[in-house]
């Protein structure tokens, strides 16, 4: 479905992704694990589009994205959806406006049809009810499930997760995490998942792609990644703090910060 | 000194290639009129959001320059005896100037500070880039429509602004002040021509265009952060009060 080669950004001198590449199946889920800084949402943006690779190429079902008009696009963005870390709802909209929009935006069909395609997506994320809110009046997890209904309205092909389960409590993430499983499972579209959430990554994924420092360090299904033995990876999975990626990002020793400053008094 | 002299002239490219960058936004904007399908819809909301958003501080700015116009008026033209003038006195610096930017000013700040905050939160929210991935433009939905809206809206709105200001004139004149009515209204007719008020709702329509794009780029080009988007609005604001002046000056002396 999606197939990069040699994907590279860089934000003036700080490559924010190196020689990438991957290949995203159809009908399955993809989740791309890596901790922050790790380059993982420039891959996302990369890949739905949002911005341009700095080298190396995309394609998109065969169609390089730095290479096709905004016009062709702007055509296969109608068969991608994307949920965004913050929702990202219009403001200005109701829930069922939000879900509407799309197809209000893309179809000529009927009032009554979108009113049924509308009701079909909330039913599916358990918002029927709350059509008449505005995304203010919801809480984060009530937004990003009323974000999934709007990302599933055109039933698209391809969707995008940028942090589906952060900042929310584990009852709401596990309900976004087993939505994006049974989607996938049901109408066999293809799901990209970006995500520092090791475990619900893992559950759901039927491919991990680990990134650290803008490269990826290991590949394969979940079972692959969990009994990797790469150092780093084993690091990552089991959240310590020592190893060799390191999380301390302080310049100097600890003790002379401490100690010699003027006016302290040198502890010995 | 030199590292003075640096500084300076690194504001200054700055200051260029930021006109550039928005010359380049604004064309690029206001091409899409015609590369994109008519929005009216978006355009009649937009203009209903700035247009009648801004009508009732229009509406109070536009009495009290009027009533304060006459009285200064008045009591200036008492002196030499020729209070009779007063009601064209008053239309003239109304329609003339003081309607256009005035209304500017207000409008400036209060629709045009929105439009940069808005704007900017959308951005901070990852609202233009759901714009963009559901395949709707974000250039030609949300900044074009808002830019044509103000450049309708604004004269609209300094045709209220000049028809309020001439009638408190008229009550504070007339009423209060003793001036014979037939002679103000009289006056008022006779000296102002139509070119008058032509002249002054086009110089308007340019400063509504001008506050339109100014205050989306600013919007636009806001760093996505809490801070960025308060530092952008008050930018835009003073830029915006400033251009309005400094165009008033050069549109005037092209139609005098």
């Amino acid at each position: 479905m999606i197939k990069t080669k040699g994907l590279t950004k860089t934000y003036g001198n700080v490559a924010a992704l190196n020689d990438i590449n991957l290949h995203i199946k159809g009908g399955e889920v993809t989740v791309i694990l890596g901790g922050s800084g790790s380059g993982k949402t420039t891959l996302l943006r990369l890949l739905a589009g949002l911005e341009s690779p700095t080298s190396g190429s995309i394609m998109f079902s065969g169609e390089d994205l730095a290479k096709i008009s905004r016009k062709r696009l702007y055509e296969l963005r109608l068969r991608v959806g994307m949920l965004f870390q913050y929702s990202a709802l219009l403001n200005s909209l109701t829930v069922y406006e939000n879900v509407a929009f799309p197809l209000r935006e893309h179809t000529d069909l009927d009032k009554e049809v979108i009113h049924t395609m509308v009701t079909m997506k909330l039913e599916q994320v358990g918002l029927r009810g709350f059509e008449e809110m505005m995304p203010s009046q919801l809480s984060g997890g009530m937004a990003k499930r009323v974000a999934f209904a709007r990302a599933l309205a055109m039933d698209p092909q391809v969707v995008f997760f940028d942090e589906p389960t952060s900042g929310l409590d584990p009852i709401s993430a596990g309900v976004i995490s087993s939505l994006i499983h049974e989607t996938t499972v049901k109408t066999r579209m293809t799901s990209v998942v970006v995500t520092h959430d090791v475990q619900a990554g893992l559950d759901i994924a039927d491919h991990v792609i680990l990134l650290w420092q803008g490269e990826i360090i290991a590949e394969g299904k979940s079972n692959t990644i969990k009994n990797s033995d790469d150092p780093r990876v084993q690091q990552f999975i089991e959240g310590r703090p020592n190893g060799p990626i390191p999380f301390s990002r302080s310049q100097t020793a600890y003790v002379d910060d401490l100690t010699h400053k003027p006016g302290c008094v040198r502890l010995e | 000194m030199v590292a003075f002299i640096g500084q300076l002239g690194r504001n200054v490219i700055h200051a260029i290639a930021k006109l550039g960058d928005a010359s380049i936004f604004a064309v690029s904007t206001l091409r899409l009129l015609f590369a994109t399908p008519w929005q009216g819809k978006h355009f009649v909301m937009q203009l209903y959001a700035v247009g009648v958003g801004s009508l009732i501080i229009i509406i109070i700015t536009g009495a009290f320059t009027g009533m304060v116009l006459a009285l200064q008026g008045y009591h200036m033209l008492v002196k030499v005896g020729t209070e009779a003038l007063l009601g064209s006195a008053v239309a003239l610096s109304l329609i003339r100037e003081l309607g256009p930017v005035l209304a500017a000013l207000m409008f400036v700040g209060r629709a045009g500070s929105s439009i940069t905050a808005e704007i900017g939160i959308m951005r901070v929210t990852e609202q233009m880039d759901a714009l963009e991935m559901m395949a709707v433009n974000p250039q030609a939905r949300v900044m074009l429509t808002r830019i044509v809206a103000c450049a309708i809206a604004l004269p609209l709105l300094v045709g209220i602004f000049d028809v309020v200001g001439l009638a408190a004139g008229y009550l504070v004149g007339v009423e209060m002040l003793g001036v014979n009515s037939g002679v103000y209204i009289g006056e008022t007719i006779d000296k102002i021509a139509l070119t008058d008020v032509y002249a002054g709702l086009t110089k308007s329509m340019y400063f509504g265009l001008l506050v339109g794009i100014i205050c989306t780029y600013m919007g636009q080009r806001a760093t996505p952060t809490t801070e960025g988007v308060a530092k952008a609005t008050t930018q835009a604001v003073m830029i915006c009060s400033v251009m309005v002046l400094v165009l008033d000056y050069i549109i005037t002396s092209f139609y005098l």
